[in-house]
């Protein structure tokens, strides 16, 4: 990895922060078994629809969830998306077929520096998630690294939730 | 609910992510029967050419050129290749585009066009392997075949680069690439070459057209040139621009306004 390569990536995460400081008064604390990033509670999950977890390129990654129609809330855990930075994995909370929460079961927090850099980064990310949907989008211009792999894990979701 | 594993063109999606060039660089492969070899391929393919391009080792046979080591007749193929682009793309935007420039003490650095390039290769390795339909981002710069499902362009979202939780357009494309240049991505990183100072007009442009490379030169040149920049890149064949001003209203040339997707909830 070239050293400038290093250097671009802490910018641009540090960057990050600079700009959410600003957006996020709320901010969560990391714990021991990830991070919870929803700013509200998981509201009355129906039924849970949990996939296993797996690496998104290999064939065995294919949806193996049963889709099941939308009509109440539902609740559907996506797949480990490793990062050079630590692995995503997201739970995504439907109601009536529509994106109500996303909860970040995994985020990067091995060390203190990425541990603030996820809490102050997750909530933000949640919220770009929520918009994307109605923006309805495959694909983003102008995407930075963790955000692209936790729309990776968002869209793995999306994909088993609608078959 | 058609069922994930039988392979109705688009319904499987594979995707993997590295990190090269200095950015995020992720294929998503809506092909079934596309070897999954053709991953590993590629991103070997991306990694020698960071290799080869990088001006941060010092044996690259760029920082070798610029050493006076090495002479053009004696690289390898790609990098006569990307020289011979950088020269075409300087001329074709009346200097916006400069290799040499680009650097505080002149010397040669085709970065610029090396990312979009090498990307633009990638794209037609997974086509000569089967490909027909799938994305490659590299870091925002997008190059796009096919469709994601049957009946439907892939949606492309250009960030917001004042509202991150927004996105400033989407675009509905089929086969074509799409570059994103502003102030956000890196920090203030786009200056205008003459004057070294970061361009004012503009906080993001975006050019869509056939070939990534262009379109992300293209992008580097007219986010330079300031306000007329969407027009130049009107003025190329097949190329659109759409650019979010400093004072947040946006900017459309009729290719890429032909491409926008109608708002949707």
């Amino acid at each position: 990895m070239p050293k400038r390569g290093i250097v671009a990536s802490l910018l641009t995460a540090a960057g990050l922060v600079l700009l959410l400081s600003f957006k996020t008064p709320t901010q969560t604390s990391p714990t021991a078994d990830g991070l919870d990033v929803g700013q509200r509670s998981t509201p009355e999950p129906a039924r849970s629809n949990t996939a296993p977890s797996s690496r998104a390129d290999s064939p065995t990654a294919l949806p193996t969830a049963t889709p099941t129609p939308q009509t109440a809330s539902d609740t559907v855990t996506g797949p480990v998306i490793p990062t050079r930075f630590g692995n995503i994995q997201l739970k995504v909370t439907f109601s009536d077929g529509k994106i109500a929460d996303v909860t970040a079961l995994q985020l990067p927090n091995d060390r203190p520096r990425s541990a603030y850099i996820s809490s102050v980064v997750a909530p933000f990310l949640r919220q770009e998630a929520l918009q994307a949907q109605s923006a309805q989008i495959d694909l983003l211009s102008g995407a930075t690294y963790t955000s692209e792999a936790y729309a990776e894990s968002l869209q793995a979701v999306l994909d088993q939730n609608h078959g | 609910m058609a069922d994930p594993r039988v392979p109705t063109g688009g319904s499987v999606r594979r995707v993997r992510v590295e990190h090269i060039m200095g950015t995020a660089i992720g294929i998503d492969l809506r092909d079934p029967f596309v070897a999954g070899s053709i991953f590993d391929e590629v991103f070997t393919y991306l990694r020698g050419v960071d290799e080869r391009f990088s001006s941060y080792r010092p044996e690259s046979q760029i920082n070798r050129l610029g050493r006076g080591e090495l002479e053009v007749g004696d690289c390898s193929p790609d990098v006569r290749q990307v020289l011979a682009l950088c020269e075409e793309l300087r001329v074709a935007t009346g200097g916006s585009f400069d290799a040499r420039a680009m650097q505080p003490d002149g010397h040669l650095d085709p970065t610029g066009v090396v990312k979009g390039w090498a990307v633009e290769q990638a794209g037609w390795m997974l086509a000569a392997a089967g490909a027909r339909n799938f994305t490659i981002n590299a870091g925002g710069d997008v190059v796009a075949r096919g469709s994601p499902q049957a009946g439907r362009s892939w949606r492309i979202g250009i960030r917001h680069p004042v509202w991150r939780d927004r996105v400033a357009a989407v675009l509905e494309v089929g086969d074509g690439a799409i570059a994103t240049s502003g102030t956000y991505e890196r920090g203030t990183h786009i200056g205008a070459p003459s004057t070294g100072r970061s361009a004012g007009n503009f906080l993001s442009l975006t050019v869509v057209g056939p070939s990534l490379t262009y379109a992300d030169a293209y992008a580097t040149a007219a986010f330079a040139m300031g306000g007329g920049g969407p027009a130049w890149v009107a003025s190329q064949p097949g190329y659109g621009g759409f650019a979010v001003t400093t004072d947040r209203r946006t900017v459309w040339t009729p290719v890429a306004w032909d491409l926008r997707a109608a708002p949707t909830s």
